[in-house]
């Protein structure tokens, strides 16, 4: 052992300062072998792809850049950008209230303006922020909304009462934010008249049968259960809505307060798109529910109903729906009775929706383990307990990507409603800018503005559910 | 001494039937069907009021009536003075034609956006989540209207492609040119591809009023021996690996078999390409005022079906990915362990298993782009809709029976295709003992 130590010449009694790595392996050049250049069919790849995005730029973007604001027609559009070419925006500057409101009474977007912002202050107690952060999003809203109206509308009496109003919202989110649920179990019946305007009475008559709905169940849920309870609420509703609301409506006629009444075909562009989707989705995810509980019944009678629904309607294309909605409705109901062909639609396409969203969810029921049927069983809750507490919180929480992409192509498809004769952005409205004489012959901007709007609109609302994921996430894997 | 109280008497009392959950049920599967009936005997007693009141009847007797109308597209022969019942077949075969071409590019678009997108290559990763999330969230309608739009605006006129005694003189090119070789015309009434023709074709079969073309038939039935006989050879060679554990090669073997007997045929029946161009002297000057020879497909077919493929395939790309990404890596470690090389760990390993997540979501995809060629509404395709549920309903102006019917072929197609697909899924899923 001593021998050894006296041969060795010589120990390091300190570290040697580490080096760099070698200049292909740090920095950007090993970011661009790693990510670009691995390998030979992965550099031709990225070359393809560089060449690719350059073509894309080199062509659009002078085009974009080039482009025109300030112009009567696509001529002038045309000059002006001069022989390199470019887009003509002037278009979308001209018609831009078309684009969003249809043929909407011009001195009425106050209405539609509102509604929309109401819209955030109803949505912000269901959209799981949590208190504060939803008192936030309607205060933001709140100044948006105020702001889009004093731009839009020059009534100051107007702007001022409805920045007052949104004022209030937001202090009763701050005071009162669980009170807010308030807010959005009106907000339905709120919209209805902001939007189609006539009597307040109308909507109010028809909340009141909900009213009569929830006091019957009230009285008899405890004594007969929730099955019974619900059916008579309903038909005791239906009794209301069919004998006494009409006369109540007839009563008070046309009393203050009302607003002047617009017509269902002056609705158009995104308003038309907003109210066909956002009834649809909220409409379609109840029944759709209901659907989906139906189809794991036991009951027989109960069970082919669903799925013989859910079936016929997810065979059928949504355009023979729209159609039987324009065509066939008149004949399966009482002879002259006229009913709004907005309301039409949406009711074909909240069924049309109801059917997916009952998919997705029986998959989310189908993914829970049979542990918390029996857990539930076990505590003593009866059927719609434990739909309630247990097995819905949870099959809803796993099946939140298959619905919100349901929502998305169902907002996707309010486009289609152009083929029944509603103007909708996309194709109604762009039909009729490319049939005035000044813009014959645009085709790029109209439908990139319009595409743009429902790629941010859709792409949010995919964003919100992977946000909702992640909050409503429990198992920490 | 505590007694057992007695059991219950067995007498029955209404209230069980509310209250007794053996009962419950039918109770309220009685009231459902009761409540059900009355709802479809209220809307057939509408239908026959409203059916009266119009001084209608329901009749599909209009369907062996002359329709009147022309189709552009049709893959069996039709004149408007054919039946509205044919003029419906030829609207369903244009629909069938449209969803079977868009199933299998949307396919191969979405495999391989799908597996871009899992790419290591930033760029191309990018690239591939640009166009997914673009075609997503952006409505159909939209892609295929712009499409339409912008290939049959933009494309020049026939005209444009002539060749005057000016030109031939100074040397210069008319203003458009032809695509792939000058083989392809694209102008504002279409696309001008080359017609496959047949110098010594093998005639027609008539089967009824469809003509049936021996020529492709024979092609067909070569094709698909040769593919029998290639994986006969492929399950020898197999058979041969596992006997003594090298495997034969057999590459040239499935080459000659699949390539050898088709050129020999299409040779034999003097296979040649009728190229559209403008009939020319001998300066080599055009005339007349379009194209000759060739097919001249509808804007409205080519763009449906680019603008369902490219749709379809970002939803497809998604099940892909979704499907790639749900094999655990162990799959790939314990796969390198075995000594496996990468190309054959994806083949043997992770593709069998991931095609078994991606089947459920193709088979809706499929089913949704076959409901969505119902939009070519848009751009004027006369596919059931258009045909149908379009220019027959509004001509006979029998909206019930069109819809009805319209409805009823729609639902057989989507029952066909997800139960084909579905026998597929369970032919290719994990078997459980």
């Amino acid at each position: 052992m001593s021998e050894t130590d006296a041969q060795t010449a010589f120990i390091r009694s300190e570290m040697l300062a580490p080096q760099l790595p070698p200049v292909t392996e740090r920095g950007v050049i090993k970011w661009l072998r790693e990510n670009l250049f691995a390998g030979w069919l992965n550099s031709l790849l990225t070359l393809v792809s560089l060449f690719v995005v350059v073509s894309i730029i080199v062509t659009a973007l002078p085009w974009w850049l080039n482009g025109v604001w300030n112009a009567g027609s696509l001529g002038e559009c045309r000059t002006i950008a001069g022989p390199e070419g470019g887009a003509c925006w002037a278009v979308i500057k001209a018609r831009w209230h078309q684009y969003i409101f249809g043929f909407y009474p011009q001195d009425a977007y106050w209405r539609p303006i509102l509604a929309f912002g109401m819209m955030f202050v109803a949505l912000a107690p269901v959209l799981y922020y949590g208190l504060r952060a939803g008192a936030k999003l309607i205060g933001v809203v709140a100044v948006l909304t105020v702001l889009s109206l004093a731009a839009l509308d020059h009534n100051i009496a107007h702007v001022g009462a409805i920045a007052v109003l949104m004022a209030g919202l937001f202090a009763f989110s701050v005071i009162a934010p669980k009170r807010l649920v308030y807010v959005t179990i009106l907000y339905p019946f709120i919209a209805f008249w902001l939007l189609w305007g006539g009597s307040i009475w109308k909507p109010v008559a028809t909340l009141l049968g909900f009213g009569v709905m929830v006091l019957v169940y009230r009285l008899i849920q405890p004594r007969l259960g929730v099955i019974m309870g619900t059916a008579v609420g309903f038909v005791a509703a239906c009794l209301y809505w069919l004998f006494v609301q009409g006369a109540i409506t007839g009563a008070l006629g046309d009393a203050w307060p009302t607003l002047t009444a617009v017509n269902s075909d002056q609705f158009g562009g995104f308003l038309l798109a907003f109210v066909i989707g956002v009834t649809a989705i909220t409409c379609s995810l109840p029944i759709g529910i209901l659907l989906a509980l139906g189809r794991r019944s036991d009951m027989v009678l109960i069970k082919t109903l669903s799925v013989g629904f859910i079936e016929f309607i997810r065979g059928v294309p949504l355009i023979t729906m729209l159609f039987t909605a324009s065509l066939l409705l008149q004949y399966f109901l009482p002879p002259q009775t006229n009913f709004d062909l907005i309301l039409r639609v949406v009711i074909l396409v909240t069924l049309f929706a109801a059917a997916y969203i009952a998919e997705v969810i029986r998959g989310g029921l189908a993914a829970l383990p049979r542990g918390q049927y029996e857990a539930a069983d076990a505590l003593g809750l009866d059927y719609w307990q434990a739909q309630r507490l247990i097995i819905m919180p949870q099959a809803l929480k796993i099946s939140i990507p298959g619905i919100v992409s349901t929502f998305i192509g169902l907002f996707k498809d309010t486009t289609l409603v152009s083929f029944v004769g509603l103007l909708d952005p996309l194709r109604g409205v762009t039909q009729i800018v490319r049939a005035d004489i000044n813009w014959k012959g645009i085709y790029w901007e109209p439908y990139i503005f319009v595409g743009v709007i429902f790629f941010l609109i859709c792409f949010g609302m995919s964003r919100y559910s992977m946000y909702l994921e992640r909050k409503l996430k429990t198992d920490h894997r | 001494m505590a007694m057992a109280s007695e059991a219950p008497k067995d007498g029955f009392r209404l209230s069980m039937l509310i209250y007794d959950t053996r009962f419950r049920s039918f109770t309220i599967q009685v009231i459902v069907l009761i409540l059900v009936l009355l709802g479809i005997a209220w809307l057939v007693d509408n239908t026959i009021a409203n059916l009266a009141a119009k001084d209608k009847d329901i009749n599909f007797g209009f369907l062996w009536n002359r329709a009147g109308y022309d189709i552009e597209q049709q893959l069996i022969p039709y004149t408007n003075d054919s039946t509205h019942g044919r003029a419906a077949i030829i609207g369903l075969l244009n629909t069938l034609v449209v969803a079977f071409w868009g199933c299998i590019f949307a396919t191969i678009i979405g495999v391989f956006a799908g597996v871009l997108r899992l790419s290591k290559n930033w760029l191309v990763g990018r690239l591939m989540t640009v166009y997914v999330e673009a075609f997503r969230n952006v409505p159909l309608l939209l892609w295929i209207i712009v499409v339409f739009v912008v290939t049959s605006e933009t494309a020049p006129q026939p005209k444009d492609f002539k060749v005057t005694a000016d030109m031939v003189q100074n040397g210069t090119e008319p203003a458009a040119q032809k695509l792939l070789f000058d083989t392809v015309a694209i102008t504002n009434r279409g696309w001008n591809i080359p017609a496959p023709l047949f110098e010594r074709p093998l005639g027609v079969l008539h089967l009824g009023s469809v003509p049936v073309n021996l020529s492709f038939l024979a092609i067909l039935a070569v094709v698909v021996g040769s593919i029998l006989v290639n994986r006969a050879i492929r399950r020898k060679a197999r058979l041969v690996q596992e006997d003594i554990g090298i495997r034969p090669v057999t590459w040239w073997k499935s080459l000659a078999v699949l390539v050898l007997p088709v050129v020999l045929l299409l040779f034999a029946l003097g296979f040649h390409l009728d190229i559209p161009a403008f009939p020319t002297d001998e300066n080599g000057v055009s005339k007349g005022f379009n194209f000759q020879g060739g097919i001249l497909v509808m804007h409205s077919f080519t763009a449906l079906l680019i603008a369902l493929s490219l749709y379809t395939g970002a939803f497809i790309a998604e099940a892909v990915r979704g499907g790639v990404m749900a094999i655990s890596r162990g799959q790939t470690e314990a796969a390198y362990a075995l000594g496996l090389r990468p190309g054959r760990t994806m083949n043997l390993i992770i593709l069998p298993q991931a095609l078994r997540v991606i089947i459920p979501p193709l088979i809706s995809q499929y089913l949704n782009l076959t409901k969505n060629t119902s939009l070519g509404i848009a751009v004027s395709y006369l596919d059931l809709r258009g045909t149908l549920g379009g220019i027959t309903l509004n001509q006979t102006g029998r909206e019930l029976e069109c819809m009805l019917l319209m409805m009823l072929i729609y639902l057989t197609i989507s029952l066909l295709i997800s139960s084909l697909m579905n026998a597929f899924n369970s032919a290719v899923k994990l078997k459980e003992r």
